[in-house]
């Protein structure tokens, strides 16, 4: 299990984060949404030590992440999808997924591994020679997701997967999400401004309010309540 | 379209033939110098070097992606190395004119073969860029290249006043250059240019390729961006080391206004002509730029066309070469081969596109 608590974090003198906590339990889908600056980045960043917290602590399966290096806690078995997909533009389809195994010890694997993905997202199979640039920006973040799959998380943290995709993909995207929950067990933590297809495939949710967190609850009870739907869910009363 | 089979085996073939030419070219110029000039024999020898130090550049900022000007530091390293430990006790006690060397000194004394010496010099100024890269390796950008070019200029002014190891100003003369034939210069251009490309196919240079894509995203895969960077760094230190030990030994005399950060602005032409993050390009990019400076002198003298004299500017053939520059540039803005590799199949697929065309008009 993730933990997380009493976390802080600044950007300069700003308060980014004002002490939250909360739980991503093992194979449970768990969402962050929240409006832009609310923090939700900021989160994620501060679990893979791309940012460092001012206090609180970020624990997994009991061991202390924040004084970790980012890359020992993607050894763990902790991978983060960025945000804007940031694919290796001049690699092509299938050196960026070598590029996630990186840290793996088990070559053996990749090939089995890298037909897995191929299966999943089949065009990236029909690209997988081509330069990652040139892919649209559905499959770039389908890319970003296979990528982040190779190398074999634990729990895999999704930053923003459907921001600029057309409505059809963001479906794919989600359907992904599910099928490796299911499938691999894979636990997911997953930032969202579509409130709503998040907290629908949602186990748990949090509703983040400028560097705190406002509202919790199971992805139904969110969806159901007055709050959420008013702030985020674009319904009025 | 031909199937993959047939294609890497003509590329095979092409291969082949390519490397036997350039066999053929290397013992034909070493065998008959006389016929192939002297001058020309010289003038190929120093484009290899150069390649070397280009592909030292390469490394750091075309795969890597920093931005690094500490090239000319890195050569001097490797250039006096190379010289302290080559030049014999009583050449080296004749030359020491302002700060007499004692007869049992150090520097009067040490000595090594060749070869040894060059990889001396190649590790010291890789200890040097290991040093220099805790503090400016956490820098970006132009700010890296301000630093580097900084260390350069340093390491000259050092090498300008430690007069007692260096001989200051006066430089060393009467290094020998008993291997600097066309066979060991070419030989170990073609080693390094063999690591280069193994290496950058490893999964250790797809790290370094990924750090010059996103270096966000490479580190969110669990790539340790200062332990990457510290390697390039410090292996390009090392062939720029082998480089300038190189260029001591084949002009025999060094003094440190030759490690001016002009040399730097030099190879990075060369680097970015040929196309940054490209070894073959590196090294087209180094002969295309040696060789050009050097044909390119007849615009500094006079020619005479017979109904009217051309009277030579001192220096026209740097403003002619850094017009083509600027075509090659615009035409090409990636340099000549972009990021990537030379390889045949781009070759054919160039010349496919001229063929296509008449064919495309008789369609419409």
């Amino acid at each position: 299990m993730l933990e997380i608590k009493d976390l802080r974090v600044k950007y300069g003198g700003i308060n980014a984060l004002n002490g939250i906590s909360m739980k991503v339990p093992d194979g449970k889908i768990i969402t962050l949404v929240g409006a832009n600056g609310a923090g939700k980045s900021t989160t994620l960043r501060s679990i893979t030590k791309l940012v460092t917290p001012v206090s609180g602590s970020i624990t997994y399966d009991g061991k202390e992440l924040t004084h970790m290096s980012t890359q020992d806690i993607v050894k763990l078995g902790i991978t983060l999808v960025p945000e804007g997909r940031h694919v290796f533009d001049d690699m092509t389809v299938d050196e960026n997924l070598m590029i996630g195994a990186y840290l793996r010890k088990d070559k053996e694997n990749f090939k089995k591994d890298i037909a897995f993905i191929h299966e999943m997202f089949p065009r990236l199979k029909e690209r997988a020679k081509q330069l990652s640039g040139t892919l649209s920006g559905g499959e770039q973040q389908m890319l970003a997701v296979g990528r982040a799959l190779m190398s074999n998380p634990k729990v895999m943290m999704m930053d923003e997967p459907s921001l600029g995709l057309a409505p059809l993909v963001v479906k794919d995207i989600f359907n992904i999400i599910q099928k490796v929950n299911k499938e691999r067990g894979m636990t997911i933590l997953l930032i969202e401004q579509n409130a709503n297809a998040a907290l629908k495939i949602a186990d748990y949710g949090y509703v983040m309010e400028t560097g705190n967190i406002g509202l919790e609850g199971t992805g139904q009870e969110l969806l159901a309540n007055e709050r959420v739907k008013e702030l985020y869910l674009g319904k009025s009363k | 379209m031909k199937n993959i089979k047939e294609m890497n085996k003509r590329n095979l073939i092409l291969n082949i033939i390519v490397i036997l030419a350039i066999i053929g070219f290397i013992v034909y110029a070493e065998t008959n110098k006389r016929a192939f000039g002297l001058t020309n024999l010289r003038l190929v020898k120093l484009c290899c070097i150069y390649a070397i130090c280009a592909l030292s550049m390469n490394t750091v900022n075309g795969f890597t992606g920093m931005f690094s000007l500490g090239q000319p530091g890195f050569m001097a390293i490797g250039a006096y190395v190379t010289a302290l430990f080559t030049v014999d006790k009583a050449q080296k006690m004749s030359i020491y004119t302002i700060e007499p060397l004692a007869e049992n000194g150090i520097i009067a004394n040490i000595h090594a073969p060749f070869f040894a010496a060059l990889i001396i010099g190649g590790l010291i100024a890789a200890l040097f860029a290991f040093l220099i890269g805790f503090p400016v390796l956490r820098l970006k950008g132009d700010y890296l290249a301000i630093a580097s070019l900084g260390f350069s200029e340093i390491i000259r002014i050092l090498i300008t006043n430690l007069t007692g190891i260096t001989n200051g100003p006066t430089g060393i003369t009467g290094i020998p250059n008993t291997y600097m034939n066309l066979y060991v210069i070419a030989g170990i251009l073609a080693l390094i240019v063999i690591f280069m490309i193994a290496m950058i196919r490893s999964s250790y240079g797809r790290a370094l390729l990924a750090i010059r894509e996103d270096e966000v995203a490479a580190q969110a895969m669990g790539v340790n961006l200062f332990k990457h960077k510290m390697i390039a760094f410090v292996l390009s230190g090392f062939v720029a080391g082998i480089g300038g030990g190189l260029l001591a030994a084949y002009t025999q005399a060094i003094d440190p206004k030759m490690f001016q950060f002009t040399v730097a602005y030099e190879i990075l032409l060369m680097v970015v002509l040929g196309g940054q993050g490209s070894v073959t390009g590196s090294v087209v990019g180094a002969f295309i730029v040696r060789i050009a400076m050097e044909k390119l002198r007849f615009l500094d003298g006079t020619i005479d066309f017979g109904f009217f004299e051309y009277k030579g500017i001192e220096g026209m053939r740097m403003v002619v070469f850094s017009a083509l520059l600027m075509l090659v540039i615009i035409l090409w803005r990636r340099g000549i081969f972009g990021n990537k590799e030379f390889s045949w199949n781009s070759i054919f697929a160039f010349f496919a596109r001229f063929k296509k065309s008449p064919e495309k008009e008789v369609q419409n």
